[in-house]
């Protein structure tokens, strides 16, 4: 079907299939998604005829900067007309920032595309007719074979009050019963729940992280209930970021936590959008594919749905909300988005209990009054939802959240850094400069820092200091208190020593002067009484 | 919508390595739908491919690349045509768009005139080197920008064929230098070129004694050994390795064989044709090119030849302080003079990246 289709370029007129590609690049570039961005569609001159081109590349002894590179770096033939016209689509490619063709997928697999095939064709490299088979028309099972092998990775973000079904739809979604239990309604603020799952399909492993909002919608003062989520999206596009910038990076295997589509659970009141959904949609719009659906849509009737989603949309559009619209540019899907489109939101219900209608097992909500199918069309949107989300956009959501969402947030936060691009035509600046600057700003604050270091840190050590003298202090008197107290103890004994001295010294005084008494006595008494006494004596 | 819808499963040739379950599946969801998503964007965008042809004048190259693409991409020289020998080696390029069945293939092919072909071939490589480098800092510069293309042109060689001519002895010092620094920058494979002037003993022979040479000087030619992933693809790559140089006949005449009408040589004594196995092997080499691992060539261009490019880019750009939280971007080269955000000389940047590789590897 696409070889009939494409049959019409190949062909060795180069002008027909050039115009025509161009153009389907215009249409490209006209229906590329809401964004704020809408590129000028492009106008390249197309030469005429070229016949094949050759460029005299690098010569051995040259040294400086070589034959006038294109600024966009494109790798065709060059040739003074050539490098004009290029150099034109180059400026309306700079002026264009967020050019339109899409991008090289999955961070892992890079294809390397067209972009600009039809600035390519347009600039003189020829459709050369083949003689033969060659066989690169496998190329593409080539990469889809390295995709399997690597696996996929879709992220979802649930944004809902309390009680609206989020789990039961994500459950109702993937077939399965993802863990979790439900939340209470009394959070004191925003959390945000993250689980990741391993599904595998045939032989297509898809890793499924499913982030929820817990506790939104159910505080008294909401006004800060969407920074969480604001701050969680940004956190995982710093994460990518960071490991993007990373000089030793690994991004083909690097687990792409980048929010892919964001779930807004509406609540089926049947009259309008309240005023936090349509704050946190105007904040989240910008960063992540929003989908609005209905939830729990089995609590409206027919035609209050009708107006419902009209009132839905209408209110959405006048508060300038861009809500994710399904890609219309490729034909074999144009047809369903588009319809699809003016179904949004979707009213969808969820539901995990099987029940036997007719002769079938079906996932169905059953009532007194009835049964509702969630499978059934008629009843409720959750087939086009799981069509849209899984089996036609899957690769579109991820794509637009890549190339459109994570580059604006990229760009902001260089550009909040200070960083700045060279612009080819004016006069450069580059980034050099910038750093200089940056560098004697850091080196400032630096030695600012230093010096408050150091400061501190002679303070800390005057302080100690002085601690340390008064311990001194104290640890002296205590030693001289002692010392007198020793003084007074060796006082106090040596006064006793001294009187007891004394008294020894006035006993002995005593002693012999009662001595010298007898003496004197003995020797007037005679000598008997000294022979006696000699005797006496001799016998003392 | 209808649950039991069996998107087609993509010819694999080889199975994937199962995944482990955590979750218990009860019905069709439709995620294998993203395969046919990503054929269908595959096919809308295209795909490019660049490819070097290196080899001494007169060895063929440019019937070779116009027997591999079925096509009159180059005009090849025929000789005799008085075609001024070029006095330094020059680098001619040439992009073509080729589509077969739908799938469009944007063909850059890069061709080098005058390698090898002076008395005096020092620092033949630097040029090609340079070209190569300068391809990788292209790419860098519009992958560092703050607004950057939505798809960056990719003009990195994905694939360098080496040429060697049939001696049939082993491979030439002139050979060896420039294989052993081209393989670290880029996916080279090399090839025996005018096989047909080689018996079929002596091709053999030649081979292994090229192995040889290759596995002395650790040569690693594509598929590299050190990039296997799994299992299934070291089997695939080990058969491949194994016949590693290719013994190639290039032609793009048509003859009669038997009724059918080939590509071959013809010669007094017979025609060799260039896609029989038995006369040389030319079939493997284009399986290998384009239906099988083109691809993987590209893949590994650029997740392991121009990451490699990029750190040492970003380690010499690193004389900076680290800002709050974030790594330097490399800032351009110390500007010129003019101040232009001048792609560095080549031989500057080959220069440097035969230090750092000597000093690195």
């Amino acid at each position: 079907m696409q070889g009939g289709r494409r049959g019409g370029l190949q062909g060795s007129a180069a002008e027909r299939p050039t115009t025509e590609v161009a153009r389907r690049a215009g249409t490209l570039l006209a229906g590329e998604g809401s964004g704020a961005l809408n590129p000028p569609p492009r106008r390249t001159p197309l030469p005429r005829g070229w016949a094949i081109e050759e460029r005299s590349g690098l010569e051995q002894q040259r040294r400086g900067p070589s034959l006038a590179p294109p600024p966009a770096g494109l790798g065709c033939a060059q040739s003074v007309t050539l490098s004009l016209c290029r150099r034109s689509s180059a400026v309306s490619c700079a002026l264009a920032p967020v050019a339109a063709v899409p991008v090289a997928a999955l961070a892992d697999a890079g294809t390397m595309a067209a972009t600009d095939i039809a600035r390519q064709v347009g600039e003189g490299c020829r459709t050369v007719p083949l003689a033969g088979h060659v066989g690169f028309d496998s190329l593409p099972d080539q990469l889809v074979n390295k995709s399997v092998s690597q696996g996929f990775c879709f992220n979802i973000l649930c944004v809902g009050e309390t009680g609206l079904g989020k789990s039961t739809l994500m459950d109702t979604l993937f077939n399965t019963k993802f863990e979790g239990e439900p939340a209470t309604h009394t959070q004191p603020g925003v959390q945000l729940r993250s689980n990741t799952y391993d599904l595998q399909e045939s032989n297509v492993g898809l890793k499924l992280t499913i982030v929820s909002t817990v506790g939104f919608g159910d505080q008294i003062n909401k006004e800060d209930s969407y920074k969480p989520i604001v701050e969680f999206i940004d956190a995982q596009f710093e994460a990518y970021l960071q490991e993007e910038l990373k000089i030793r990076r690994v991004l083909h295997t690097y687990h792409d936590s980048r929010i892919h589509a964001c779930l807004y659970f509406i609540a089926p009141t049947g009259h309008s959008l309240k005023s936090l959904d349509l704050v946190t949609m105007k904040k989240l719009d910008s960063k992540v594919n929003i989908i609005p659906i209905i939830a729990k849509s089995d609590a409206i009737s027919k035609s209050e749905l009708t107006k419902f989603k009209i009132k839905i949309t209408s209110e959405l559009v006048s508060n300038g909300v861009q809500i994710y619209q399904f890609p219309t540019d490729d034909e074999s899907v144009a047809e369903i988005n588009g319809t699809m489109n003016a179904h949004l939101p979707f009213a969808v219900i969820g539901s995990t209990e099987e029940l036997k209608i007719g002769n079938k097992m079906m996932k169905a909500r059953q009532y007194p009054w009835g049964t509702v199918q969630v499978e059934n069309e008629a009843h409720c949107d959750f087939v086009k939802l799981r069509e849209m989300l899984i089996r036609v956009n899957m690769e579109d959501l991820r794509e637009q959240t890549h190339s459109r969402h994570y580059e604006l947030y990229r760009r902001c936060k260089l550009e909040e850094m200070g960083f700045k691009d060279t612009d080819p035509d004016s006069k450069p600046f580059s980034l050099q400069e910038t750093y200089e600057a940056k560098r004697n700003e850091f080196l400032g604050e630096l030695q600012k820092k230093e010096e408050e270091m150091r400061q501190m840190f002679v303070q800390r050590v005057k302080e100690k200091e002085a601690e340390l003298k008064e311990a001194e202090k104290e640890l002296h008197e205590k030693f001289d208190r002692l010392k007198k107290l020793h003084q007074d103890e060796k006082k106090k004994l040596e006064d006793k020593k001294k009187s007891l001295d004394d008294e020894v010294n006035a006993f002995k005084q005593r002693k012999t002067a009662a001595e010298l008494l007898q003496s004197q006595g003995s020797q007037a008494g005679g000598s008997q009484t000294l022979k006696r006494d000699k005797e006496k004596k001799n016998f003392f | 919508m209808d649950p039991l819808r069996q998107s087609p499963s993509p010819s694999s040739s080889r199975a994937s390595s199962p995944r482990t379950f955590s979750c218990e599946r009860l019905g069709y969801v439709g995620i294998e739908a993203v395969l046919d998503q990503l054929k269908i964007k595959a096919m809308k965008m295209g795909f490019e491919f660049n490819i070097m042809v290196v080899g001494q004048s007169g060895l063929g190259k440019s019937t070779m690349v116009n027997t591999l693409f079925k096509s009159k991409i180059w005009k090849s020289t025929m000789p005799g045509l008085r075609v001024p020998m070029p006095q330094t080696l020059q680098l001619h390029s040439v992009t073509h768009v080729i589509e077969e069945n739908g799938v469009k293939l944007k063909l850059t092919v890069t061709d080098t005139p005058g390698f090898g072909d002076q008395i005096n071939n020092d620092k033949c490589w630097d040029p090609v080197l340079g070209y190569i480098n300068e391809q990788y800092e292209r790419y860098l510069q519009e992958e560092i920008l703050i607004t950057r293309q939505r798809h960056i042109p990719d003009t990195r060689v994905h694939c360098c064929v080496y040429f060697v001519p049939p001696t049939g002895h082993c491979l030439r010092p002139l050979d060896l230098e420039f294989l052993q620094r081209l393989c670290r920058a880029v996916n080279v494979v090399p090839v025996i070129a005018r096989a047909d002037s080689l018996t079929i003993e002596e091709r053999e022979a030649f081979r292994h004694r090229i192995q040889d040479d290759l596995k002395t000087h650790s040569i690693e030619v594509y598929p590299q050994k050190s990039f296997d992933e799994d299992i299934n693809d070291k089997i695939l790559n080990s058969k491949i390795r194994e016949r590693i140089p290719f013994a190639v006949v290039g032609a793009d005449r048509e003859h009669m064989v038997n009724g059918r009408c080939v590509l071959g040589r013809k010669t007094k004594w017979g025609i060799i044709e260039v896609e029989n196995m038995a006369h040389c092997e030319f079939p493997l080499l284009r399986d290998l090119l384009i239906r099988s691992h083109l691809q993987d060539l590209k893949d590994i261009t650029h997740n392991v030849h121009y990451e490699n490019y990029r750190i040492i880019r970003l380690k010499e750009s690193h004389a900076l302080p680290r800002g709050p939280g974030w790594v330097n971007l490399a800032p351009t080269q110390s500007p010129t003079p003019t101040g232009t955000r001048a792609s560095p000389g080549p031989g500057k940047v080959c220069r440097w990246a035969e230090d750092d590789s000597d000093e690195d590897f």
